[in-house]
């Protein structure tokens, strides 16, 4: 018994860990080429990087038919998107001084983050 | 004729080639369509590569190159080319509705599939025999239906599976999570005591291949009923997108043409005849006509227009027909720009839904965890069979935790609401502007424009130094042509009407809160309030009893003198709006206190409020101060908001916590207030606070509804009535629960469709 308690105390450190302690992998360079796919429940890549003080486009590919993923939200830059299945939409961005920006779908559930840093590279 | 302008699609590619222009081919079906269209795209000076994706029907163009000459080649070649997500497009709404009715019936499909297996499974184990495994027949039995739960997992259930994992690997959790890891665990278990009975205690040999299948079912089922649901919360919008007619009738060369209305550029004449609708916003150039917009600002009445009114794409030409010149086409027209507000605000948040989209962000994880602790419990301390009490419960507060409902609760009434003030001629800006407008407590009215048409005329002359009524008004008229302000002009226009004479003005000035002076000839004149006379030493006499008389009939008395000596007193009014007085008495229904600001004099201002039943105004407010009001209003506790024409008032409004700007018709600077007008009516003021109020109310019933169906849901499912009343949540009703839950919500938004504002 004991050992199954132990089991469980660990699975539920893990969830923790997984979902909320890990620090996700550097952010995807957006060239003017990437299409952020919007299928099976999440945007890929979902981390995104732009550079401050200039105006992108991010351009978004909806795959779900689901229409939970219908429309991305930068809730606060108050930008939103109407995503129709299987074309690319384009999102326009203003400049934007740097900080991390997240985008959802309307529930949240999709969710990815906007970068806004100097590339080291 | 004027030759018409080629009205271009600005976007460009850049030099580089970095940012590609997309393009949707809607017709292009075959393999040999790529090779044709990239061919056609090449062959355009300044393209670097066309690369067509068949699957999207897109094709991405880099270059140096403008979006039209690229349809273009591709219409010579045979094929229909759109700038990619054109959000406005009609077709592209149709498209899309037909992709929500293909999906619509997959999820139908999935879910007689899903429950064609789970219901008779469930009647099975409810009625007829038992869910448990005990001798070796009983294994190949259920190892059958195992296998059968598992295609059905795969066939109906694939999508939650793969989203799962995805989003797992992406480090985030969802819906998908949840139904993928309590169908996963109950099918796992039950595997398990199927392949492994000797394992499991004798008591704890069931299996849930039911709840498995149910589930499914019930989810796909709940999932298709939403769609259906979801598709009215946007009635409104696609109510305004179909106000835009598909063809236009163009005059070219003398020949009248049906174009599409993506081809009629700038400049161009179009004619409408009696019961069309106008395809662009324009210019009458010949005829006569009246013309219903109330589908885009409210107004019931249709308005008469004849040459040189403007006239809007979507509007019902209802009795003449009419000539006129396209002023603003495509994304330019107001209803284009209204329809891309409206979808802003639809999806935009009020502050209150923060809250919800804190804890969504935090919710799966923590059910997770829940999830784990609940069979720990059962497991160190529940009674026999320990195991299948622990999975069961396990099962059901993963399956009953719904982060949708609670997602949804926001979004969904705001994307209703929004719709239906639009649909009033109300136009919000944001989610904030919403929430805000629905706690207003005070409403500052400009007098001007707001209660009174704006359009003040002179009604009487008193000559206080005898002369002539002409002569007078000739000067004054001089005078006040150098002025723009709308008493100036009423002043002018009086003159005009009258056939006489302007002459030209030197060394104008006006000044603000005062009135203009300036000099007619030989003469000096000034022309203004009690207080400019005042300054300047004029000497009133019994003039000004006259002048407060004047006021008393809600007249706005002008004192005139020349070269020093009081000439006359011009009395202009203003006249109220018909619906201006049932208006402000809905605002003070809705509980607002109403203030009425003016720059007018104490006596107009005080005759004009008593007329329409205001009790607290101010006058002799100049421009600045206006501000100065709205911020000892706001310093006193109050939420203010204030209402202008949006030009003048732009400072004041802006400080107000919600400026509305009133439109006149629909020619309106869309982007200047918090919520805009289209009417220029007060009832406008109202339908937007009443409408503000039940969404927002609608929005806080969901967002309790949710809150406390997951909050009193989740611990039922864990268990914890159990020891006291012996209840034990069964997986497939929390699935059940789960499904409606969200369906409860959108149905709930959907309510706010039949919001009706008060008596208008």
């Amino acid at each position: 018994m004991m050992l199954v308690n132990v089991a469980g105390l660990i699975v539920i450190a893990l969830i923790v860990w997984w979902f909320w302690l890990y620090k996700p992998k550097a952010a995807s360079d957006i060239g003017g080429d990437t299409v952020i796919l919007v299928a099976n429940g999440t945007y890929d890549p979902a981390r995104l990087s732009i550079p401050p003080g200039k105006p992108a486009t991010l351009k978004f590919l909806r795959e779900d038919e689901s229409p939970c993923s219908a429309v991305v939200v930068f809730a606060d830059l108050d930008i939103s998107k109407d995503l129709p299945v299987g074309k690319v939409s384009e999102v326009t961005l203003p400049a934007l001084p740097s900080g991390e920006y997240p985008f959802t779908c309307q529930m949240q559930m999709y969710r990815g983050d906007l970068i806004v840093e100097e590339n080291e590279k | 004729m004027n030759k018409p302008v080629e009205q271009k699609d600005t976007r460009q590619s850049d030099g580089g080639g970095s940012h590609p222009i997309y393009l949707n081919v809607i017709d292009a079906s075959c393999a040999s369509c790529v090779d044709k269209i990239e061919r056609a795209l090449k062959a355009v000076p300044g393209v670097k590569d066309a690369a067509m994706n068949l699957a999207q029907r897109s094709v991405a163009v880099t270059g140096h190159v403008e979006g039209s000459s690229l349809i273009k080649a591709i219409e010579s070649a045979g094929y229909t080319a759109k700038m990619a997500g054109d959000p406005s497009d009609r077709d592209s709404i149709d498209e899309q509705e037909k992709s929500d009715e293909v999906y619509y019936r997959r999820l139908l499909r999935e879910t007689w599939a899903a429950l064609s297996l789970g219901v008779p499974l469930m009647v099975y184990g409810l009625f007829i025999g038992e869910m448990s495994v005990n001798s070796p027949g009983q294994r190949l039995a259920w190892l059958s239906v195992g296998v059968a739960t598992l295609v059905v997992m795969y066939w109906a259930g694939k999508h939650f599976y793969v989203g799962a994992w995805k989003s797992f690997l992406n480090h985030s959790a969802n819906m998908d999570t949840l139904i993928a890891l309590g169908t996963g665990t109950a099918w796992i278990y039950s595997m398990f005591v199927v392949l492994f009975p000797d394992i499991v205690p004798e008591m704890a040999r069931h299996v849930y291949f039911e709840a498995t299948a149910m589930i499914i079912g019930l989810i796909n089922l709940g999932l298709a009923l939403e769609i259906r649901a979801r598709g009215k919360t946007s009635l409104a919008i696609k109510r305004l997108i179909g106000l835009q007619p598909k063809l236009a009738r163009v005059i070219r060369e003398g020949q009248e043409l049906d174009v599409a209305i993506e081809s009629v550029a700038l400049g161009e004449h179009l004619r409408v005849r009696p019961g069309e609708k106008l395809p662009v916003d324009g210019v009458v150039l010949e005829g006569h006509t009246t013309i219903d917009e109330s589908m885009l600002t409210g107004e019931p009445m249709p308005i008469e227009k004849g040459p040189g009114d403007t006239v809007v794409a979507g509007t019902i030409n209802r009795s003449g027909t009419v000539i006129f010149e396209a002023t603003k086409v495509g994304k330019d027209t107001a209803l284009a720009q209204i329809i891309q507000m409206v979808k802003r605000a639809q999806n935009s948040k009020p502050p209150i839904g923060r809250l919800a989209d804190v804890i969504s962000a935090y919710f799966v994880p923590v059910v997770m965890i829940i999830a784990v602790l609940s069979a720990l419990v059962w497991l160190n301390f529940g009674p026999e069979p320990r195991l299948a009490f622990a999975i069961v419960c396990a099962t059901t507060v993963l399956i009953i935790a719904c982060p949708c409902a609670l997602g949804l609760a926001t979004p969904m009434s705001v994307m209703v609401g929004v719709g239906k003030a639009a649909e009033a001629g109300v136009l919000i800006r944001n989610g904030e502007a919403l929430q805000t407008a629905s706690k207003l407590s005070a409403m500052v009215l400009d007098k001007t424009g707001t209660i009174t048409l704006g359009q003040p005329r002179v009604t009487e002359i008193e000559l206080v130094a005898g002369g002539l009524e002409e002569h007078v008004l000739s000067l004054a008229a001089s005078l006040e042509s150098g002025s723009e302000h709308p008493l100036a002009q009423s002043i002018v226009a009086s003159a005009k009407e009258r056939g006489i004479s302007i002459e030209k003005v030197e060394s104008f000035k006006a000044i603000a809160g005062h009135g203009v002076s300036g000099k007619v000839g030989a003469h000096e004149l000034l022309f203004g309030n009690e207080r400019l006379m005042n300054k300047h030493g004029i000497e009133l006499g019994d003039s000004v009893a006259k002048g407060q008389a004047m006021a008393a009939r809600a007249q706005t008395p002008m004192y005139f003198s020349v070269d020093g000596r009081l000439d006359a007193i011009i009395a202009v009014e203003d006249p109220i709006k018909e619906d201006s007085i049932s208006a402000i008495n809905r605002l003070k229904e809705d509980g607002v206190r109403i203030i009425m600001l003016t720059g007018d004099n104490r006596d107009t201002a005080k005759a004009v409020a008593q007329r329409v039943g205001i009790e607290e105004f101010y006058a002799e407010v100049l421009p600045g101060q206006k501000s100065e009001k709205i911020s000892e209003l706001q310093a006193r506790g109050e939420i203010v908001g204030m209402s202008g024409d949006g030009i003048n008032d732009a400072p004041a409004l802006a400080l107000a916590n919600v400026g509305f700007a009133i439109g006149t018709g629909t020619d309106v600077a869309i982007e200047s207030a918090d919520i805009t007008l289209m009417r220029g009516s007060l009832h406008g003021l109202a339908d937007a606070i009443e409408v503000s109020k039940a969404t927002m109310a609608n929005i806080k019933q969901n967002l309790v509804g949710a809150f406390i169906y997951n909050v009193a849901g989740v611990p039922v499912a864990a268990g914890v009535l159990y020891p006291f009343i012996g209840i034990l949540l069964n997986p497939v009703i929390a699935g059940a629960a789960m499904a409606f839950s969200s369906l409860t919500v959108v149905t709930n938004a959907n309510r706010l469709r039949l919001f009706k504002a008060s008596a208008a």
